[in-house]
């Protein structure tokens, strides 16, 4: 039920009545999951700067080896995925912001979700190659 | 728009957005990097001689100063949503902390990785 058609008299607060109504329908829910993510890149940034100065000057065959050890893995996993989650809920803010046509809009927050989740499932699936050592 | 006296603030919301975007283009250079990785000698070959190119240099330092802003920029808002700096100077300072510790956090991060041999 939208807001537009609730009753004058009604038991539902305020509050109730706004609740997942912005601009994306769904109410604060991103707010959070953008401070969560972004907290946590900015926790795992320390170990993924000394990950990526381990792997400077080296070949492919010393690179993977790196990349294969477990915790450089897990900790790289971790960045990746709250990385994706966050641009994609960062782009959607900016999509809906600047972008007033309803058909184009979709469209692009449509794209947005594409990039984001091929971003999340290419690097994820490169990750786990590497681990699995085939 | 054009009634805003512009501010630093104001400016620095825009780089917050800016370099935000640009983090979201530069994220395709990482899943190359560990496609290539995953996928052989050959590919990785390819993007160490794209990242050890000029132009790969420029944008790689671009990424990691946008990185290290954005980061930075970031903590600034966490900042505010726990309802702190609010005061005009507190504003200044921790806009000013963004722009002056995202520029040095880059060059600090580049005389490392210079330091240790990835220059080479």
């Amino acid at each position: 039920m939208s807001a537009t058609d609730t009753p004058k008299r009604s038991m539902r607060t305020p509050l109730g009545r706004v609740r997942n109504l912005g601009a994306a329908h769904s109410g604060t829910s991103d707010f959070w999951r953008q401070r969560i993510t972004g907290v946590a890149m900015t926790l795992l940034m320390i170990p993924v700067l000394v990950i990526i100065m381990m792997l400077l000057g080296r070949n492919q065959v010393g690179a993977a080896q790196i990349l294969s050890s477990i915790p450089v893995a897990v900790i790289l996993l971790l960045f990746i995925l709250a990385c994706a989650w966050h641009m994609k809920i960062g782009m959607q803010v900016v999509i809906e912001d600047y972008v007033h046509n309803e058909k184009l809009k979709l469209s692009a927050i449509m794209l947005n979700n594409f990039f984001s989740v091929a971003v999340a499932l290419a690097s994820t699936y490169a990750i786990l190659k590497l681990s699995s050592g085939v | 728009m054009q009634v805003y006296r512009w501010t630093l603030t104001m400016a620095l919301s825009i780089v917050h957005r800016a370099t935000g975007i640009a983090l979201y283009v530069g994220t395709l250079l990482l899943v190359w990097w560990l496609i290539a990785a995953a996928s052989g000698p050959a590919a990785y070959a390819h993007v160490q001689a794209f990242t050890g190119s000029i132009i790969g240099r420029l944008i790689v330092f671009g990424y990691t100063w946008a990185l290290m802003h954005h980061m930075l920029s970031g903590i600034r808002h966490f900042v505010w949503d726990l309802g702190y700096g609010f005061k005009a100077n507190e504003r200044e300072a921790l806009t000013w902390g963004a722009l002056i510790g995202g520029i040095a956090l880059t060059v600090l991060i580049w005389i490392i990785a210079y330091a240790i041999g990835g220059g080479r």
